[in-house]
C-alpha cells in the first residue's frame, strides 16, 4: 500500500475538540415554537425553514399521501392571502421557494435577499394557522400530485422498486407506505382529510424554524416573537409507536416493468441513533457505510464496478438518524453479462470480507477525512448548513449534537466496524427486491388510473 | 485546531466583497485565459479548466467521444493509475468533478486550502489534465458501462424524448448526436488520445479560481495548470446550425405519462437579445410558480406536475424548449393549452405588471445566484468561455431593467419561429 499522505492525520488532528462558541443561537417561544439561528455573513442573503414534525409515518391506512398533498395545499390561499400570492410574493422579493415532505417531516423554505426575511416570516406565519383549504382548490391540485407520482414513481422503474421493498421491510411500521401515497388513496383522498390534517399537525408546538445567513440572531428572535408569537399552541394526537415486530426469515419481492439493466436492491434491519452520547453501533454502521460506498475509492466502486467488473453500477447507504426505523441498503445493477444472483453474490462477498477480516487502519483514516473535509465544505452552502440542522432536529436530536456526531464517527475502531458488520447483517432480518425488466414494445400502456375526479 | 477556529471567528466578521464581486483576469505564459476572485473567508479553494472539447467537435461516427475523454483523465495519468489518483484524492479530501455538454469539457478540483493538500490537490489536476494514459483496459470497460447506459436510456421514456428532441432540432448538427452502441463501441484510445491532443491546449483553455489563495499564488497555479497541456486548442467554433421544419414526432411507449418537447434552436450566447429573451422568458415558462405556462397548465387545471420553457445559449444557437409530463390520456388538451399560451405571448408578449416583477426577481435575486463559491465559479468559467465582460455580473441588474416590452416581443419573433418549431411526444396514443 502507497504510504498514507501525512496530510489526513494532520487533518484528522484539526478539528478537536468542539469549537466553544454561541452560533447557532436558539430560543423557545411561550407557545412552543423554537428558533434555531445560525449567523452566517459571508453574503446579503438568508434561507429561512419552517419544519413541521408531521411526515408520512404520521398518516393512517386509507388516507396515505395526505401529508404531501397538504403540503402541496399550502401554497394557495389563506384568510389573508389569496391563492397564488405567496409563490408571487417570493418571486417578487427575488427569492426562491419550495417544500418537501419525508416519513418523518414536512419542510418548507425561501431563499431570499436578507432584507425579505420579515416579510418570509409573516407569509409563513400566515399559513400555519390561516390556511384555507375548498373542494374546488384541492380538487385541481390532487391531480397535480398524481402526475407527480406518474412521473416519480409510476413510471420509474427503481422507484417501484423502492416502493415494493419498503412495503415488504415493514409490515406494521408505518415506514411501509410511501410518501407520495398509494394512487387509490389519492383517488379517494378528499379535502376534508387534508384538513384534518393541517388541524391536527400544524400547530407551533410541532414545528420549529430554522434561520441560516446575513442575519443578527437577537432580531430573528424579535421576528419571530412578532410573527410567530401570536398563534395558539394545541395538543397533538396521541402517536402509537407502531414498531415493527422482529423479522424471522428473508423477504423477497419482484417488480416487473419496461427496463433494460435488472436492478437489485437489499435491505437489513438496523439500530438507529437514540442517545447521541452512549451508542456505538450506529457510529460503526456509518463508517461501514463509508468504507463500502463513502467516495471514489471506497470497496463497492473499488472491487464491483473497476474490479471485478460485477456492476454497472452498485451503492450503500445507511441513515441512522430518523424517528422511525433504521435501514442498511446496499443496491446495484449488474454489470452486462452478469445476472442478479452474480451481482447479489459479490455483495454479499463484500460484507462478508468485513465480517472475516475486518476494516484497515487507512480506509477508517479515510472516511474521517471526508467527514471532516465535508464539515468545511458545507459551509459553502446556506442551504446545505440549513438543512444539516433541521435534519438532526426533525429525528429528535439536537443541532447541538451536530460536534458531537462528527467526534463520534472519528472515535469509530476498525473493531467495532467488524463487530456491527457480523452483528447485523444476517438473512433473519433481509428484505430484497428486484427488478425484472420487461421489452418495452411489448409493455402494454398503463391503464387510465385518477380518472374519477374532474 | 487553528484551522478551524480561524475559519469560524472570519465567518462572523468579514464577508465575501459582494457588490461588485471584483474578477480578476489575466492571461498565463501559457496562453490560458485565467478568472480569478480572491475570498479568504473559507479555507477552500475551487479551481476549474474549461477546454472547447464538448460533443460539438467531435468527428462523425464517434459520439461519445468527448464524454469518454473527460471521464477517463482521471483514471490512468503519467505513471499513476485510476486507484492511485482516487485514493490520493480521498487522503487529501479533495473533489474531482466536471464534465462534458455540447460545447466544452471541464475538470474541476475542489480542496482545501491548508498547504500540504492544496499541493497536492493541484499536481493531481495538473498530471491527469496533462499527462492522461486512458489505459485500454479502462476504456474498454467504460465503453460497456457506456453502452449498458445506453440501452437502459433507451427504455425512459424521459430520456428517449430528450435524444428524440435534440435529434429533431439539429438535423445533422453535432448539436443533434447522442452517443449510441455503435458509436461508443467504435472509439479507440487512438481516438482519445487524439481529441486530446487537439482539444485541450493551453490556448484557449479557461482557468476559473476562487478562493484562498492570493493573486501571485493564483497566477502561479494557472501556469502550473496549463504549461504541459498538449498543444492543440485555440478558437475552435462549431459548425453552423440550420433550422428545423415544423412538424410533430409520435414515439409509442407504454409510460402512464407523455412526455412532451417543443422547441428550436433559438440563441447564441453572444446574441444581443440575450437578456430579452432571458428576461422574456421569465414570465413564459422560466418563472417557476408565477409563470404562465405554470399557471394555466399546472395551477389552473392540475395537468402537469412539471411545465417549464427555457432558454440554453450555446456557442452556436442553443435550443428553446418548453416541456411537460401528463397523463397519456390528456396530451392533447395540455398541448392546446401550450399552444395558446405561447401564442398569446408571442403576439402580446408581457404585461407591464409581469415585465416589472421578471425585472424585480432577477434584480433582486442575483444576490442568490452568487452567494457562495461554487455559484460564483460557475459565472467565472462561463464569462471566460463564453467572452463575456468581466463586468457581467456588475452590468447584470442595468441589463436587465433595461428589456422593454418591445424588445422581448421582438426577441422571440426573430428566434422563436412558428415554422420552426418541433413537437416530441413519447408516449402518445
Amino acid at each position: 500500500m502507497k504510504p498514507l499522505f501525512a496530510a489526513s492525520v494532520v487533518l484528522a488532528c484539526a478539528v478537536s475538540p468542539a469549537p466553544t462558541f454561541a452560533n447557532p443561537f436558539e430560543t423557545k417561544l411561550a407557545n412552543g415554537l423554537r428558533v434555531i439561528v445560525k449567523e452566517d455573513r459571508r453574503a446579503p442573503t438568508v434561507v429561512h425553514m419552517v419544519w413541521y414534525r408531521a411526515g408520512s409515518m404520521d398518516e393512517k391506512d386509507g388516507t396515505s399521501g395526505v401529508a404531501h398533498a397538504l403540503e402541496h395545499l399550502m401554497f394557495k390561499g389563506t384568510k389573508n392571502l389569496p391563492a397564488g400570492e405567496f409563490n408571487k410574493r417570493v418571486a417578487e422579493a427575488g427569492g426562491r421557494d419550495n417544500a418537501f415532505t419525508s416519513r418523518d417531516y414536512t419542510a418548507y423554505f425561501q431563499i431570499v435577499p436578507k432584507a425579505a426575511l420579515p416579510e418570509m416570516m409573516q407569509l409563513e406565519s400566515d399559513r400555519m394557522a390561516n390556511l384555507k383549504l375548498d373542494a374546488k382548490e384541492f380538487a385541481s391540485e390532487i391531480q397535480v400530485v398524481m402526475e407527480e407520482r406518474r412521473l416519480r414513481t409510476d413510471d420509474n422503474p427503481h422507484a417501484l422498486v423502492h416502493e415494493a421493498l419498503n412495503s415488504v421491510i415493514f409490515q406494521a411500521h408505518p415506514y411501509r407506505r410511501p410518501i407520495i401515497g398509494w394512487m387509490d388513496d389519492l383517488e379517494h383522498l378528499t379535502w376534508q382529510d387534508a384538513r384534518d390534517w393541517y388541524h391536527q399537525w400544524y400547530t407551533p408546538n410541532n414545528a420549529y424554524v430554522v434561520v441560516v445567513g446575513d442575519v443578527d440572531h437577537r432580531e430573528v428572535f424579535r421576528l419571530a416573537q412578532k410573527y410567530y408569537g401570536p398563534h395558539k399552541a394545541h395538543a397533538l394526537p396521541e402517536r402509537k409507536p407502531q414498531n415493527e415486530p422482529e423479522q424471522a426469515g428473508i423477504r423477497r419481492v419482484s417488480v416487473k416493468a419496461p427496463a433494460k439493466l435488472p436492478y437489485l436492491a437489499m435491505a437489513w434491519k438496523m439500530p438507529k441513533l437514540r442517545d447521541v452520547q452512549k451508542d456505538r453501533d450506529p457510529y460503526a454502521l456509518d463508517v461501514l457505510a463509508a468504507v463500502l460506498d463513502g467516495h471514489d475509492a471506497s470497496r463497492f466502486a473499488r472491487n464491483l464496478v473497476r474490479g471485478s467488473r460485477v456492476a454497472q453500477s452498485v451503492g450503500a447507504g445507511y441513515d441512522p438518524t430518523l424517528r422511525g426505523e433504521a435501514n442498511f441498503v446496499v443496491d446495484g445493477q449488474p454489470a452486462d453479462g452478469k445476472s442478479i444472483a452474480d451481482l447479489e453474490a459479490a455483495l454479499r462477498g463484500e460484507i462478508k470480507r468485513i465480517q472475516d477480516e475486518g476494516v484497515s487502519a487507512e480506509e477508517l483514516a479515510r472516511v474521517k477525512t471526508q467527514s471532516i473535509a465535508a464539515q468545511i465544505y458545507k459551509r459553502d452552502s446556506l442551504m446545505a448548513q440549513a438543512m444539516e440542522i433541521g435534519g438532526v432536529e426533525a429525528a429528535g436530536q439536537s443541532w447541538r449534537d451536530i460536534d458531537t456526531l462528527l467526534e463520534k464517527i472519528k472515535s469509530v475502531t476498525a473493531e467495532e466496524v467488524q463487530a456491527v458488520a457480523k452483528k447485523y447483517f444476517t438473512d433473519d432480518t433481509l428484505s430484497i427486491a428486484v427488478l425484472d425488466p420487461q421489452p418495452v414494445d411489448k409493455s402494454k400502456p398503463k391503464k387510465p388510473s385518477g380518472a374519477v375526479r374532474h | 485546531m487553528r484551522t478551524l477556529i480561524f475559519v469560524l471567528s472570519s465567518l462572523l466578521t468579514s464577508t465575501l466583497a459582494f457588490a461588485g464581486v471584483k474578477i480578476e483576469h489575466w492571461i498565463a505564459p501559457s496562453g490560458a485565459k485565467v478568472y480569478f476572485i480572491e475570498t479568504r473567508v473559507l479555507p477552500i479553494l475551487d479551481v476549474q479548466i474549461d477546454f472547447a472539447a464538448g460533443a460539438a467537435f467531435v468527428p462523425a461516427g464517434k459520439s461519445g467521444l468527448a464524454g469518454l475523454t473527460q471521464g477517463l483523465l482521471e483514471t490512468g495519468a503519467a505513471d499513476l493509475d485510476e486507484e492511485h489518483i482516487a485514493g490520493r484524492l480521498v487522503d487529501i479530501g479533495a473533489r474531482l468533478g466536471g464534465g462534458a455538454d455540447s460545447d466544452r469539457a471541464s475538470l474541476s478540483v475542489r480542496t482545501l486550502s491548508s498547504k500540504p493538500e492544496k499541493e497536492a490537490a493541484l499536481d493531481l489536476l495538473r498530471t491527469v489534465l496533462s499527462a492522461p494514459t486512458f489505459p485500454q483496459s479502462v476504456l474498454e470497460r467504460e465503453r460497456g458501462r457506456t453502452i449498458a447506459a445506453i440501452r437502459e436510456a433507451e427504455t425512459r421514456p424521459d430520456a428517449i424524448a430528450g435524444k428524440r428532441f435534440a435529434a429533431a432540432i439539429y438535423p445533422g448538427h453535432p448539436y443533434g448526436t447522442s452517443p449510441t452502441v455503435e458509436s461508443v463501441g467504435a472509439v479507440t484510445r487512438e481516438d482519445l488520445a487524439e481529441f486530446h491532443r487537439q482539444h485541450y491546449g493551453a490556448r484557449g483553455a479557461v482557468v476559473s479560481i476562487i478562493g484562498d489563495v492570493s493573486r501571485a499564488e493564483a497566477e502561479a497555479i494557472a501556469q502550473r495548470l496549463t504549461e504541459a497541456l498538449p498543444a492543440g486548442g485555440g478558437s475552435l467554433v462549431p459548425p453552423e446550425v440550420t433550422k428545423p421544419l415544423r412538424g410533430t414526432i409520435k414515439i409509442a411507449h407504454p409510460a402512464a405519462q407523455s412526455h412532451v418537447h417543443i422547441g428550436l434552436p433559438a440563441i447564441r450566447r453572444s446574441d444581443p437579445d440575450y437578456f430579452p429573451l432571458l428576461v422574456g422568458n421569465y414570465t413564459l415558462g422560466g418563472g417557476g410558480f408565477v409563470s404562465r405556462l405554470m399557471k394555466e397548465v399546472r395551477e389552473k387545471r392540475g395537468y402537469a406536475y412539471s411545465v417549464y420553457s427555457y432558454f440554453a445559449p450555446r456557442k452556436m444557437e442553443g435550443p428553446f424548449e418548453i416541456g411537460l409530463q401528463t397523463k397519456r390520456e390528456q396530451v392533447g388538451d395540455a398541448l392546446k393549452v401550450v399552444d395558446e399560451v405561447l401564442a398569446d405571448y408571442m403576439a402580446k408578449g408581457p404585461t407591464p405588471k409581469e415585465l416589472a416583477a421578471a425585472k424585480k426577481n432577477m434584480v433582486d435575486g442575483l444576490a442568490l445566484r452568487m452567494d457562495s463559491n461554487a455559484k460564483l465559479l460557475g459565472y467565472l468559467s462561463a464569462i471566460g468561455f463564453y467572452d463575456l465582460p468581466l463586468t457581467y455580473l456588475d452590468d447584470f441588474p442595468a441589463r436587465v431593467k433595461a428589456v422593454t416590452i418591445e424588445q422581448v416581443k421582438a426577441a422571440f419573433a426573430r428566434h422563436v419561429k412558428a415554422e420552426n418549431l418541433v413537437t416530441v411526444i413519447v408516449a402518445a396514443d
